[in-house]
Order: C-alpha cells, then structure tokens, then sequence
C-alpha cells in the first residue's frame, strides 16, 4: 500500500500490545511535513508511537508508512529517517566524533563523505571542542547534543524526537527550536514528543495528543481547539471601556460568562460561537467608538487544550 | 551525497560488502574496547605464557618429538579447543547482540540503513576477527613453544624436516574452525536467550560427553569434526566410544554449512528483532 501523498507518515490502523499490556491502539493518522508534537502524559503510547514509526518495534496490527516507505525497505528507510530516542546509552569507548563517523560509515559513505558528514553534525549541534572527547564523559546536556547529531547527521527528511530537549540549559533549548524550525522550514518532518506544553505550543505546527495508547485530537492547536464545543472559547478583550464590552456581550445567547479582570482594564468573555463574537465586537468598536488595545484567546494553546481533553492527571474525557 | 543509493540500485553488492567491512571495522573496535576481550585474551594466553616459561626454565627433559607432540595434542584437545576456544566464544558471540541490548545500543544499528543480515553478518565477522586472530595465533605459538626447549636439533627435526610446519598450520586451522562454528552457535544463543550461559552449560556439557555418547550422537556436536581434523589423534581413556574420524573432506565443509544454517538462522530471528529494552 502506498499512501496518496507520498510526502506524508501515515499510520494505518495500527496497535501495539506488549504481551496483554496495551502500547497503542486502532492508531489512524496522517502526519503532514512541518513540526508535529506528540503530547501525552508517561505512557500515553508517544514512545511506542515514534518506535513503531521508526521501525524499532513492529506493529501487532496495522502499518506504518514514511514517505511510501516501510522499514522492510531498511536501506532506504533508514536514510530518510533520523531517530533521537530517549535512550541515553552509548557503544562504550567512543568518542563523540568516533560514534558519528561510525555509524555514517554504516550508511555506505565513502571516507571523504563520512568525515564531511560528521563534522557538519558536530558543528550543528555545537560540539566541535568535545568532539574528540570520550562519550562516557560527557555531560547530560553534551550526551543529548551528540544523540541529536546521531539523528541528524545523514540529513534525514524526517526527523524523529522523543523527548529532545531534556537535560538541555535554556540556551542549549533556544537553539535546539530554532534548529527544530529551520528544518521544518525547509520541508522537513519534526516529529517532536515533548510534556513542556508551552514549548510544544511555541514550535508546533501541529499536535497529536495521546492518552492511554489512543490519540484524542490532532491538528492545528486551533482547529482542535475549535471543535470543543462543549468548552466555550475564552477571549480577553483589553479596552478602555470593559465595564461596556461586558454589558453588551451579555446580550448575546452564545456568550456564557464575562469578567472584568483583575486589573480593570479588560474584559474575559467566555463564547460558543467566536466568529458571531467577533462580529459583534466590531459593531461596539464602531457605533460605541470604543478603545481596543487587544483582542487574545486565552485558552487555544496546547496547555488548555490539553487540559481540556486529557486533564490535569492524564485521563481522558 | 546520494552515493550510498545510487551504489544500492547499480550495484548492491559493492554496498552491502562496504556495510560489512563497517560493521566489522565497528565491532572489532568494541571489542577490543571491552572488559570481555580481558578473560578472552588470559584464556588464550594462558598456554603461550606457562609455554614461555617453561621455554625460559629450561625444561629439556623431553626430546622426543613424538611424545612433544602428543603433550600438545592433550593440551590443545583439552583445554585449547574445549575450554579456552568455548568460553572465548561464548564470552565474545553471546554478547554480540545481547549484550547490546542490556547496554541498550542496539537501536544504533536497527536504525541505521542496513538490512539487519548484513548487522549480522558484520557482528559475526568482528567477533570472528576477534577471536580467530587471538586463538590461532596462541595455538601456533603454543604448538612452536612446545618443541623451543628440546633445542635447535629437535626444533630442525621437527620444523625442518618434520611435519612441524604442517602441523602447526593445521591446528591454526582447526582454531579458526572452532571460533567460526562455536561463534556462529554462541552467536545464535545470544539472539534466542536473555541468558545464554544457561544454553552454554548444556553445550559445554554436551561436547564434553561426547566421547561417551553412540557414534551417531558423537557426530552431532561441533568438537567432533575438530578432533577428527587433528594431526596427532589422542586415545580418550576405555570409557569413551571410538567412532572413527569423520574425513577432513567432510569435516570442513560440514563444519562450515553447519555455521552458515546457524547464522541463516541467526538472521531470520533478527529480521523480527525488535528494541524494547524495558522487558529485558
């Protein structure tokens, strides 16, 4: 089976189950080019997920596929692929620069091409000082640079991240998103699993959330956001005149509650229907000749949604 | 940089020999790199170093070639071939793959663009280098080292214009033999068993009996074909079953496809391998 899109991952149907213990379940997702995050609290199935995507475990039912290929093709799969796992153990004896050019050599490169790929890596993720230093003696952070070099080194088109900004010093996080946005700039798929919410919500393109081995929403944080109807839409609207905007939403049935905030000087409408919201906003702007010094939705990030969906101890609603 | 796929569909041959050579290069370094390599290189060692000292003592009692060569013939049936090629094997293979997956690096390789046959391959031929290169060269200096105290006229008697070069060569020979084919089993053990030194035991015990076991049982055990290679045979006592030698014609080749079923088999069980370090 080819998916229709081969610029696409697709999963088909697929489970895992460890024994009787579920990893993940009747799985069907198409995963577009761009940065995607798999948020779910421990064991929600986002390391089974990206495993079975990488073809480190092999699905009970059900297929995987990445960019029309599967893992059975293991020699072009492979070099599609880039894999950051969350496994932090290392062949022993190696230097950093010793690791990487060892398992380039394994793709096929001539020697030229492996010693070029290598130090192209180690520049990228900021090692070049350490490179000649033994793995075993490096630090928390240097270990997840070097693994992120693992992944990246061959110039996968897809690159897989479980967990990748563990360990790493803000600096070291600033420059691993902005390295994360560079390539999903350039067409490439990030899949990033990551339970720092508001990081997932600063660089994704798109989220899948998972709870016990199942997905619960994927998508555009807003789009997913959107279609909660049964959580109404929060939106703060700072204004001179709140006390106004308050008064006047009331009036409409789809708003369900309006605040005036702690600092008086904006008001926090909770909706059912944003766009008749909008509209309505713009009729007091103008005939009411108020003030806006901004309009922000409060709870379309990954966090409220998040929340909203699997909730704060990780079961699904 | 697309050579690596252009070399796959033109001619895959020339890149999976290179993946070999790779893994080998990779393997052989690990290798030498861990703490196994230490009681693999006291096992082998052990008979050059009590030889050199008794080279260094200057034990001259026995000249006679003939009885040196029985003493070897003991010594490498005894102890080279069963006990330090065996262990050696067993500490070097078992771990190929098993110990990658209790140091949890085998993801390395399974996510590297390799068919999991050539992994296999390539790990089996860095722990044969390994192995084989230590074992032959300790059973070829022991063997020369048995005949240096009885004197440079035994030592011409026996390399000049004896069969002592051949002899030396052969049980090289046989070395090599042993670490391919207990290698190539150990190898296997280690894909088939969290523990393999249980599978191990058995085996040890299996070749250890054998001299005791019906002709046709003897022949199911890879120290048979070894004893049959020797150039000095060795009588094992009136409680052994004497079987005859099985020819070197059949020896070697079946010594060699016995390995190549094992690692064929070693292969099919990789190829539905799969990484879930938490279970082991």
């Amino acid at each position: 089976m080819t998916m229709e899109n081969d610029r696409t991952i697709g999963f088909s149907n697929i489970s895992k189950f460890y024994g009787e213990v579920l990893g993940v379940n009747k799985i069907n997702l198409m995963v577009q080019p761009g940065i995607t995050s798999l948020v779910g609290p421990n064991g929600s199935g986002k390391t089974t997920l990206m495993n079975l995507m990488s073809g480190l475990l092999q699905p009970t039912q059900g297929w995987v596929e990445v960019h029309g290929l599967t893992p059975a093709s293991p020699e072009e799969f492979y070099r599609l692929i880039g894999y950051c796992t969350q496994f932090d153990n290392f062949p022993k004896g190696l230097t950093g620069y010793d690791l990487l050019s060892a398992l380039l050599g394994l793709h096929g490169h001539s020697a030229k091409e492996t010693k070029d790929l290598t130090w192209n890596a180690i520049e990228q993720v900021g090692l070049v000082d350490d490179a000649h230093r033994r793995v075993a003696a490096y630090s928390k952070g240097m270990r997840q640079r070097i693994k992120l070099a693992t992944a990246i080194a061959h110039r996968p088109a897809v690159l897989v991240l479980d967990e990748p900004l563990n360990g790493l010093d803000p600096m070291a996080r600033a420059e691993f998103i902005a390295l994360f946005q560079d390539l999903a700039a350039e067409g490439f798929h990030v899949i990033v699993s990551s339970h720092i919410l508001h990081e997932v919500d600063m660089i994704s393109d798109q989220v899948v959330m998972m709870s016990h081995g199942y997905v619960v929403a994927e998508g555009k944080i807003q789009g997913v956001r959107h279609e909660m109807d049964e959580h109404p839409i929060s939106i703060m609207v700072r204004c001179d005149r709140p006390a106004l905007v308050a008064r006047k939403v009331f009036a409409c049935d789809h708003v369900v509650e309006a605040s005036i905030s702690d600092d008086g000087k904006g008001v926090v409408v909770r909706t059912r229907n944003v766009d008749e919201f909008y509209l309505m906003l713009n009729r007091v702007v103008l005939e009411d000749e108020l003030n806006v010094e901004g309009v922000t939705p409060t709870d379309e990030d990954v966090h409220s949604v998040y929340n909203y969906l699997v909730g704060a101890n990780g079961h699904a609603s | 940089m697309n050579s690596p796929v252009n070399s796959l569909k033109a001619r895959p041959w020339d890149l999976w020999f290179r993946q070999i050579l790779a893994v080998t290069k990779f393997e052989a370094r690990k290798n030498f790199a861990g703490r196994r390599w230490v009681g693999t290189l006291l096992l082998a060692g052990g008979p050059v170093f009590l030889l050199t000292v008794r080279v260094l003592l200057g034990d001259t009692e026995t000249e006679d070639v003939g009885t040196l060569g029985i003493i070897f013939a003991s010594i490498f049936q005894s102890y080279i071939l069963r006990l330090a090629i065996f262990f050696g094997c067993v500490a070097v293979f078992t771990q190929l793959f098993r110990g990658e997956v209790l140091e949890k690096t085998l993801h390395y390789y399974l996510l590297a663009p390799v068919r999991r046959e050539i992994i296999m391959t390539g790990k089996y031929l860095g722990g044969l280098l390994n192995v084989s290169v230590l074992f032959v060269l300790s059973t070829v200096a022991s063997y020369v080292l048995m005949f240096v105290p009885s004197g440079s006229r035994v030592m011409e008697a026996q390399f000049v214009n004896g069969p002592g070069v051949g002899y030396a060569l052969t049980y090289g020979a046989i070395a090599f033999l042993a670490c391919s084919g207990y290698g190539a089993v150990f190898l296997l053990m280690g894909i088939l068993f969290r523990n393999p030194i249980v599978p191990a035991v058995l085996i040890l015990g299996w070749e250890s009996l054998n001299i005791f076991l019906p002709a046709t049982l003897q022949k199911i055990s890879v120290i048979h074909y070894l004893q049959s290679l020797s150039p000095v045979p060795l009588p094992f006592g009136p409680l052994a079953v004497i079987t005859d030698p099985t020819s070197p014609w059949i020896s070697v080749p079946g010594m060699l496809l016995m390995t190549l079923l094992v690692l064929t088999a070693a292969a099919v069980k990789m190829r539905r391998a799969e990484v879930s370090y938490a279970a082991d």
